[in-house]
């Protein structure tokens, strides 16, 4: 690992103003010692996946509750691929039914903490899982 | 509760040496202990509670009888021996046809009025066209563009005879003047509906995050619905002033009471403000509560809500009319206690967080179905979410005697603790200069967001335990859930192209002016939001007449 910090960006793309999920995760991180950016309310695609790039995120955590995953993933999976951006990581958390979560693996999502995840799973998914030196 | 000083020397005595001789002594050898009992907001809770805890406690000061001031026991001298309460199952789901089905299947099965969810770009006022509507069409509610959808919605329903209530805030007056204009077309006066409009912006900044405008001109245009409902449509809830949002936040009961009303007192002073008559507007304010796990506190939260109002409105505003001094308020169950694993159980825990509703003394109820934590519920979970209100009601005996609790030790002095307390946060915000310069400060946000992440730590650290997520835990089959039709968004934005293809477009040109003309000469709007629906101009082009003139709420992305 480089001694840098691990940075986050957890975003909310969908139309949906469910929050305290978004909220409580940053804060976990933050307290776990992550550089945590919140994007806020009802971003776009394209807002989401600029914000990472320009924060230069090492995790893209995704927050959705309302529905809309299966439209709004694919586009941000999508874009990030136009971009040429393949090192970030993007999670996942929020209301996704059973059914869609093979589909979202596919397009390239690398976990999805479904509801009754806690905080401790998804710092500790985090800390195993990115910006591990490839020689270590 | 008066005592003669040695009866209370007595009492005293006696309670200490059962305390330490028997309580204390019999805990030590207990297997199952906990150093602390709290409730679900972290409130601690003694072992026992005797009339030592309520001393100096007055009858007719704290409780009175039910239908008398401060209405603690209940608004109504009967409750539910005049009437039970309302069974308003909240529904809606993809195109206007699909949700007229289902309010006809609810109706059908005993359900005593209608509660309309509409869909995500509804509640932002976007139409099922605008970018930001893509891939949420009839998802979390039904989708609503224009007064074509709005009739098909209610189509076969007598609006004379059942009461409505719409969710819906920042686009309140909007969806308001569409149902106002389907009852005309159906021939029934606006004088004669009844029903609520959500229409509760506060909350919004605060917890649900569905607003538009910045706080100011949509604290004018909630006026403009007051003002206007009074004269017009006498029968109509022009607001229902929203904890539900709040708690679901993360908020404690103390804090969903306490900004709850500090919102409704917020909505008042706008109103004197504007000249509006107390005795006029403020009998058509509603208010709507959550009804959570903890089933003491949230018996005590109902209790001291209605007593709050009526002293505040007596108190502060100098009301002497009962219609004025009432608390009337919704229920609902509190959709974030539900869990997605082993969903069966949620099925216990509404019925529960029902009762509970109940005992607290609400006008009308909404019951979560058991998938909801998956997606809107299926047409047999919202079966069996009514049932459990109809055997609370038909079979469990509760109603048969007023506030059956009123006098329990334990239940008056935590509903005097919930008073206290609650009365110490609207003091609070009192100094701030009111709940829009609170919600500019951030401070409910932030005392919510405090409140949610120290429960979510709790939790973690299993010193509250949630049945079948950090205890109890087992492999589980999915259960079948309700799938919106991959159609839906197909023929929503083929309605809306035909509607804007049909219609008068130089005339709705016209009256959007209009309408924007009256919103920069600080016009009453609903008269001008009403004409604009008739000529089925869409929800997204009122809306976007009115953001040109008031511009768009950004909220500080704080956590």
């Amino acid at each position: 690992m480089t001694g840098e910090k691990i940075r986050v960006l957890i975003a909310k793309p969908g139309l949906d103003g469910h929050d305290r999920g978004a909220k409580v995760i940053c804060r976990s991180l933050r307290d776990a010692g992550y550089e945590v950016i919140y994007t806020g309310l009802r971003r776009t695609p394209d807002e989401i996946v600029s914000a990472a790039i320009q924060e230069d995120a090492d995790v893209l955590g995704l927050s959705i509750l309302s529905g809309a995953h299966n439209v709004l993933f694919p586009k941000i999976m999508n874009l990030l691929k136009e971009k040429g951006v393949d090192d970030i990581t993007v999670i996942v958390g929020g209301i996704i039914p059973d059914k869609d979560i093979h589909f979202l693996e596919k397009i390239g999502i690398s976990k999805i903490f479904l509801p009754g995840s806690s905080t401790k799973e998804i710092v500790e998914w985090i800390k195993e899982n990115v910006r591990k030196d490839p020689n270590e | 509760m008066r005592m003669n000083n040695s009866s209370k020397m007595n009492l005293k005595q006696s309670f200490n040496h059962w305390k330490k001789e028997k309580y204390d002594k019999a805990l030590e050898k207990a297997f199952a202990k906990k150093n602390e009992y709290t409730t679900i907001s972290g409130k601690k809770i003694k072992e026992l509670y005797t009339p030592l805890d309520l001393d100096g406690f007055d009858y007719l000061k704290q409780l009175g009888f039910p239908g008398d001031y401060p209405y603690t026991r209940g608004i109504h001298p009967t409750m539910y021996r005049g009437r039970l309460w309302t069974m308003r199952q909240f529904s809606g789901f993809g195109t206007a046809e699909d949700t007229n089905k289902r309010y006809k299947y609810l109706l059908s099965h005993g359900q005593t009025g209608l509660s309309v969810a509409f869909h995500l770009p509804t509640l932002m006022g976007v139409d099922s066209d605008h970018p930001l509507a893509h891939g949420e069409i009839g998802k979390c509610g039904v989708a609503v563009d224009s007064l074509a959808d709005m009739e098909i919605l209610f189509e076969g329903i007598p609006l004379d005879k059942i009461s409505t209530s719409m969710t819906i805030n920042a686009p309140a007056a909007v969806l308001w003047a569409m149902y106002i204009a389907v009852a005309e077309k159906q021939g029934v006066s606006p004088k004669v509906i009844s029903g609520t409009i959500q229409n509760d912006i506060l909350k919004e900044y605060i917890a649900q995050k569905t607003f538009i405008f910045p706080p100011k001109p949509s604290m004018k245009l909630i006026v403009d619905t007051f003002e206007y409902g009074s004269k017009d449509v006498p029968k109509w809830n022009t607001i229902s002033i929203s904890g539900y949002h709040i708690r679901e936040a993360g908020s404690t009961a103390v804090q969903e009471l306490a900004f709850t009303l500090r919102d409704g007192i917020e909505y008042v002073e706008w109103a004197l403000e504007r000249g509006l008559d107390i005795q006029e507007f403020v009998p058509r304010l509603s208010f709507f509560f959550n009804a959570h796990n903890d089933f003491f506190e949230e018996i005590a939260k109902f209790r001291a809500a209605r007593k709050i109002w009526a002293e505040v409105m007596k108190e502060r505003f100098g009301a002497n009319n009962q219609r004025v001094e009432w608390l009337r308020f919704h229920t609902q169950t509190s959709g974030v206690s539900l869990m997605a694993q082993q969903p069966y159980n949620n099925v216990v825990r509404v019925a529960i967080q029902a009762l509970a509703a109940v005992l607290g003394g609400s006008q009308s109820i909404h019951t979560n179905s058991l998938d909801e934590t998956y997606a809107l519920p299926s047409e047999e979970a919202v079966t069996i979410a009514l049932r459990t209100q109809q055997i609370i009601a038909h079979e469990s005996g509760v109603i048969n005697c007023i506030d059956p609790l009123g006098g329990s030790y334990f239940v008056e002095k935590l509903t005097s603790e919930m008073d206290k307390d609650a009365k110490e946060y609207i003091r609070k915000i009192d100094d701030m200069g009111g709940m829009v310069k609170a919600i500019e400060l951030g401070f409910p946000q932030k005392e919510i967001a405090d409140s949610a992440y120290l429960y979510q730590k709790a939790v973690e650290k299993i010193e509250k335990i949630i049945v079948g997520v950090n205890a109890f835990e087992m492999e589980q089959e999915p259960i079948p859930i309700l799938k919106i039709n991959e159609t839906v968004t197909k023929q929503q934005l083929a309605r809306l192209r035909e509607v804007k293809k049909t219609r008068n477009n130089a005339q709705v040109r016209e009256k959007l002016h209009n309408l924007k003309k009256a919103a920069s000469d600080k016009q009453n709007l609903m008269p001008y939001i009403l004409i604009c629906v008739k000529t089925y101009a869409t929800l997204g082009e009122i809306m976007d007449s009115l953001r040109e003139v008031y511009g768009e709420y950004q909220e500080p992305t704080t956590y």
